[in-house]
């Protein structure tokens, strides 16, 4: 499959941005001025950009929390998340939720729980609901590896594969679940193994290559729309920061991230892009500007935007109010 | 024509599916066989496979697709089997559809309908009565209808209404209980409790097969010269606070009456709403009658001992009665 070069430096803005906003977060969380914990995709950037870029506009995704990547591609912008991060009522949820929660579903960004996959049997929800009404519509839903191993991971495959519904799920398979290794999670070697037992195709890839991540999205995205029903991609890569950023991962082994560092997502990219003459130095450079200024742009935003009043609080349980 | 509760949810549910094409039904053993208590019967034949799913037997994961089918406007009905299944889902009912409202705006428009209660000898896992469960999660709506015009008219409001609601329907008044209702369209608006009877001396605050026992007690109790005002609370959270205060000013003694286990649930919040709100207007102290805190036992002394019975309200009306 062809990728057009406009959509390759889609791919790469994308990463640059996810890369930049996160630093910045995570060195305002140092500096104690970001609420609460905060949860990064730290060396994940390519999965989350990959599979949101290859989806169309109308699609939906059911994200997890290491998709920062997947929320700036559908739209939403640095200056409202940056917002939800310092809990202002310009943020995505008003200072409702918790500063990873970055939602809106007018640009087809489902809110999740943060019990971890929850939001697959959502998912095939969303995808049963396309198939209905017969709409050409998808829908990406994302978890890691250690929300595998929970009973809503299996319902949700189980179902989708046996209503046939235009969903695809992604594994960010990056090796732990907040401590706990992959090989404590389960005695297979890989995760995709578990989508064998439900009838779904599945395909294992290089989660550090934002490339791959792409085509295999929209490989499974394509099938999906001819109404052959769910896929399953795991993406292997890499936490390169703790399970949060308080967290020192010192149960990680010092040289698995010697190894993944290497294989960072976003030098990747640039490689690819320079050695096959996609584009050259000065427009990566360009690009690298650009995201700091939209950065820069979000804190100051983020800042001078005002906190929700306290009675706020009580607003908004129902929907229809009785 | 006269009709039963049963047949009252099943004609709310075919008739808004034919109101508005989002309404669909999904379940196990709903569709080609008609519900475990035949409560869908015929509808996949009128419906399709696509508007009346049977589903794995997976309650977690087909809560969790409604959940996903009402986010993108959808109008899903789902059926526990019986209610004691809802377990399975309470994490997506508390975690995802309670909460996607007031977390990112996220309407969520499901109705979990929930066959409960026991006499019927079903034991611990086909008789319970869980809404205090719910009863402590905000953003949830739970109904609990006690004839067939409330069943049918609370149903059609569940179905309309944009929050996650949990429809609790009594097995044991299924076919038991019959009725004439309108032929026209109407709905019973979620949090209206009715009286049920008017009376002048003792509340009785109740819900859905409780009801009836209240009604038979009341019958008895009029021949002794104490008069019953009954209750039905119909909507159970949120509950209609105006309408306990009201009857509770008027006849200044309560009796709480509901089949669940005594601690936690609805008996406790509405006494504690009455003490807060209409203590000086009290006689009396506040009284519960309820099942006791244990497990729905199966043997038919055991169930009859544990369910409450019309004499245990005939005693406790005579006690406050003396006050």
């Amino acid at each position: 499959m062809d990728i057009e070069k406009e959509d390759l430096l889609r791919l790469y803005y994308f990463l640059k941005l996810t890369r930049g906003l996160e630093d910045r977060i995570t060195a305002m969380y140092r500096q104690g001025r970001i609420l609460g914990g905060v949860w990064t995709s730290n060396g994940m950037e390519a999965i989350s950009v990959g599979y949101a870029c290859a989806l169309e506009k109308n699609d939906i995704i059911a994200p997890y929390f290491r998709d920062m990547g997947a929320f700036l591609v559908k739209g939403i912008t640095p200056r409202r998340i940056m917002a939800q991060y310092l809990g202002k009522k310009t943020g995505v949820t008003g200072g409702n939720e918790g500063n990873v929660h970055v939602v809106d579903i007018n640009l087809g960004v489902l809110g999740y729980p943060s019990h971890l996959a929850d939001n697959y049997p959502v998912a095939v929800g969303v995808a049963l609901s396309f198939k209905i009404r017969g709409e050409q519509r998808v829908v990406a839903a994302c978890t890691g590896d250690g929300g595998t191993s929970r009973g809503d991971f299996h319902e949700a495959l189980n179902m989708a594969s046996v209503w046939k519904v235009p969903v695809v799920f992604f594994c960010n398979n990056n090796q732990y679940a907040y401590s706990t290794p992959v090989k404590l999670q389960m005695a297979i070697k890989n995760v995709a193994e578990r989508a064998l037992a439900y009838a779904i195709p599945s395909e294992i890839v290089d989660g550090n290559d934002v490339v791959a991540v792409y085509q295999a999205a929209r490989n499974a995205y394509e099938r999906a729309r001819l109404g052959e029903g769910p896929s399953f991609i795991e993406c292997k890569t890499m936490r390169m920061h703790g399970h949060s950023e308080h967290d020192a991962a010192k149960y990680v082994p010092r040289e698995l991230i010697d190894e993944w560092k290497k294989k960072d997502p976003v030098i990747n990219m640039e490689s690819h892009l320079i050695s096959n003459n996609i584009a050259k130095e000065e427009k990566l450079k360009e690009i690298g500007e650009q995201v700091v200024k939209e950065i820069e742009d979000a804190v100051e935003f983020a800042e001078q935007s005002p906190l929700p009043e306290g009675k706020e609080a009580i607003e908004g349980v129902y929907a229809t109010p009785v | 024509m006269e009709i039963t509760y049963l047949d009252a949810i099943k004609q709310a549910l075919d008739e808004e599916m034919t109101r508005d094409r989002n309404v669909f039904l999904m379940g196990e053993d709903i569709g080609y066989y008609g519900g475990a208590f035949r409560a869908t019967e015929g509808l996949y034949e009128k419906y399709g496979q696509w508007r009346v799913i049977d589903t794995p037997l997976s309650e977690s994961g087909f809560t969790g697709a409604a959940i996903g089918a009402a986010l993108m406007g959808m109008r899903p009905v789902v059926e526990m089997q019986f209610a004691d299944f809802i377990s399975c889902a309470f994490d997506q009912i508390v975690s995802v559809a309670a909460k996607n409202f007031y977390r990112w705006g996220g309407k969520t428009p499901i109705v979990i309908r929930a066959p409960f209660g026991g006499n019927i000898h079903g034991a611990a896992y086909h008789s319970q009565c869980p809404e205090g469960w719910f009863f402590n999660v905000p953003g949830l709506k739970i109904v609990a209808p006690s004839n067939p015009y409330d069943a049918k008219g609370l149903l059609k409001a569940s179905i309309r209404d944009d929050d996650p609601v949990i429809y609790f329907e009594h097995k044991y008044l299924y076919r038991r209980i019959k009725d004439t209702i309108p032929e026209d369209d109407y709905i019973v608006p979620i949090g209206k409790s009715k009286v049920i009877k008017e009376g002048e001396d003792i509340s009785i605050i109740t819900y859905s097969a409780m009801v009836h026992i209240a009604i038979e007690a009341a019958h008895i109790l009029e021949d002794e010269g104490i008069s019953l005002e009954i209750i039905d609370l119909r909507t159970l959270l949120p509950v209609d606070k105006k309408g306990i205060y009201e009857s509770v000013k008027k006849t200044s003694k309560v009796i709480i009456l509901y089949e669940a286990p005594r601690t936690g649930g609805v008996g406790a919040e509405v006494a504690a709403l009455i003490s807060e709100e209409v203590f000086e207007y009290l006689d009396a102290p506040v009284v519960r009658i309820s099942a006791p805190d244990t497990p729905v036992p199966y043997s038919p002394p055991l169930e009859e001992f544990y369910i409450p019975k019309v004499d245990d309200i005939v005693k406790a009306a005579r006690r406050l009665a003396a006050y």
